[in-house]
């Protein structure tokens, strides 16, 4: 398996996307090749591209990656989709919109389904993102599910995210809720050729100048207008982009946040493994349905039972 | 539903007819089946689909034709699948395909022809059974 992620670090594509099918599955061996790999990690800028179904994340995703090329950036895309809850299945229809980059050997694009989490992102996206960070893509672009007001897992997986905008999608109260508008690094009012769009603008605006009321910050996110379909707009929002990257290297809060990802991500592995620990025990010993028969028929209940199951097998000290 | 492996296939329409009812109904098909399925759209040189293939690492390609360019086009993805050592990946193809052009296709690597009329269910379970890592 330590062959595969040689392969990858020295450039293979095809080794590559073999290992983020063995992530994206969970594979026993993930944790291990995870580990290997992510001595390689923390070179690439990981940028977010979020916001509701429709306003045009993916062809923004494709025009950002047309001019990251122009400078001769490697750029890695993740574009997630939502699997049916019912079938399991997915219908992954993202890189329909980035076909510029087709034949582009700097750029890779590879389509998740969400498989079931619930926060924009698939479980494994931010292991994916690191691959292509150890592979040595200079950017790894990162394209949600059409997010609805609560799916904000790309804050913590991005360093810059891009809440993207269109007209016709609501009225001013929506733009002051919290979620998915409090996460934005930047704005960008989308499809701004088309009524209403001057109004959203506005009203974002207005938020932005509210929040910078009321709480200090040092990045005040900037509003870019775009029509992505005529690449009008594209260049300031990249500029942008910049921008917020020089302002986070030059402030320290690159390194500030990205030692709060890893906290939380060392968290996040820390607690799978001890669920995981503890259900092999518990539901291994075949006594597990016993308890159960016996809080069934109200002879013991669950809550004493829980906590007498965890001091079994971390006794007190 | 995590954890588990999926069939992903590539469902792409190569050549330049633009009629594309048959290969979204079928990219809809698959999703159903519990598939996850790369849509790549209409106007895809075999070049195209054969990075598409590589980068998602997909278990089977679907192609899509019409217009009867299938004989050049169906080999060709087929023989870029090998150069790229992709060759464990399933070819199937579909669409306006006429009965005496099927034995040559079956021949350059297209593993399944399904044309007009095909019950969905038949390319379903013949997609399943052909692939290992379902």
């Amino acid at each position: 398996m330590n062959d595969i992620v040689a392969e990858v670090l020295q450039g293979s594509v095809r080794a590559m996307a073999r290992l983020i099918t063995l992530v994206e599955n969970e594979d026993p061996r993930a944790l291990r090749i995870m580990g290997t790999i992510y001595p390689h990690t923390g070179n690439a800028h990981v940028l977010g591209i979020t916001g509701s179904p429709g306003t045009g994340k993916s062809t923004l995703t494709d025009k950002i990656t047309a001019i990251l090329r122009e400078r001769e950036q490697t750029v890695g895309v993740i574009a997630i989709d939502p699997s049916s809850p019912f079938t399991g299945g997915a219908l992954l229809g993202d890189r329909i919109r980035m076909q510029r980059s087709a034949g582009d050997a700097a750029v890779f694009i590879r389509s998740m389904a969400t498989r079931g989490n619930l926060g924009g992102l698939a479980r494994t996206t931010a292991d994916v993102v690191k691959i292509m960070d150890a592979f040595g893509k200079d950017w790894v672009i990162v394209e949600t599910v059409g997010v609805g007001q609560d799916e904000v897992e790309i804050a913590k997986t991005a360093d810059t995210t891009v809440v993207v905008l269109a007209p016709g999608l609501g009225d001013t109260i929506q733009s002051m809720k919290a979620g998915v508008m409090e996460i934005a690094d930047l704005y960008v009012v989308n499809k701004a050729d088309r009524s209403g769009a001057d109004e959203l603008l506005n009203e974002v605006n207005v938020r932005v100048e509210q929040d910078a009321q009321i709480r200090k910050a040092p990045w005040k996110p900037p509003v870019v207008k775009t029509i992505a379909l005529e690449n009008q707009g594209t260049d300031s929002l990249v500029e942008a982009i910049d921008k917020h990257r020089s302002f986070l290297r030059q402030s320290g809060k690159l390194r500030r946040n990205r030692r709060e990802k890893t906290r939380q991500e060392t968290l996040a592995l820390l607690r799978d493994e001890i669920s995981r620990n503890v259900l092999e025990k518990v539901l291994g010993n075949g006594r597990f349905d016993a308890l159960i028969d016996e809080i069934v028929a109200h002879k013991k209940d669950p809550y004493t039972s829980v906590q007498e199951i965890v001091s079994t097998i971390f006794p007190e000290e | 539903m995590t954890a588990k492996k999926r069939i992903k296939v590539i469902m792409a329409k190569p050549g330049l007819d633009g009629h594309d009812r048959g290969a979204k109904l079928l990219a809809r098909v698959f999703a159903e089946a519990g598939m996850e399925v790369v849509y790549t759209g209409l106007r895809q040189t075999p070049e195209m689909i054969v990075d598409a293939a590589l980068q998602e690492d997909a278990d089977v390609v679907g192609l899509s034709s019409l217009s009867g360019v299938h004989n050049y086009f169906f080999p060709r993805v087929v023989e870029l699948l090998k150069e790229k050592g992709l060759g464990d990946v399933l070819v199937v193809g579909g669409g306006i395909i006429p009965e005496e052009d099927i034995a040559g296709l079956r021949k350059a690597g297209v593993a399944g022809i399904f044309g007009p009329g095909t019950r969905t269910d038949d390319i379903i379970k013949f997609i399943e059974n052909h692939t290992s890592r379902s």
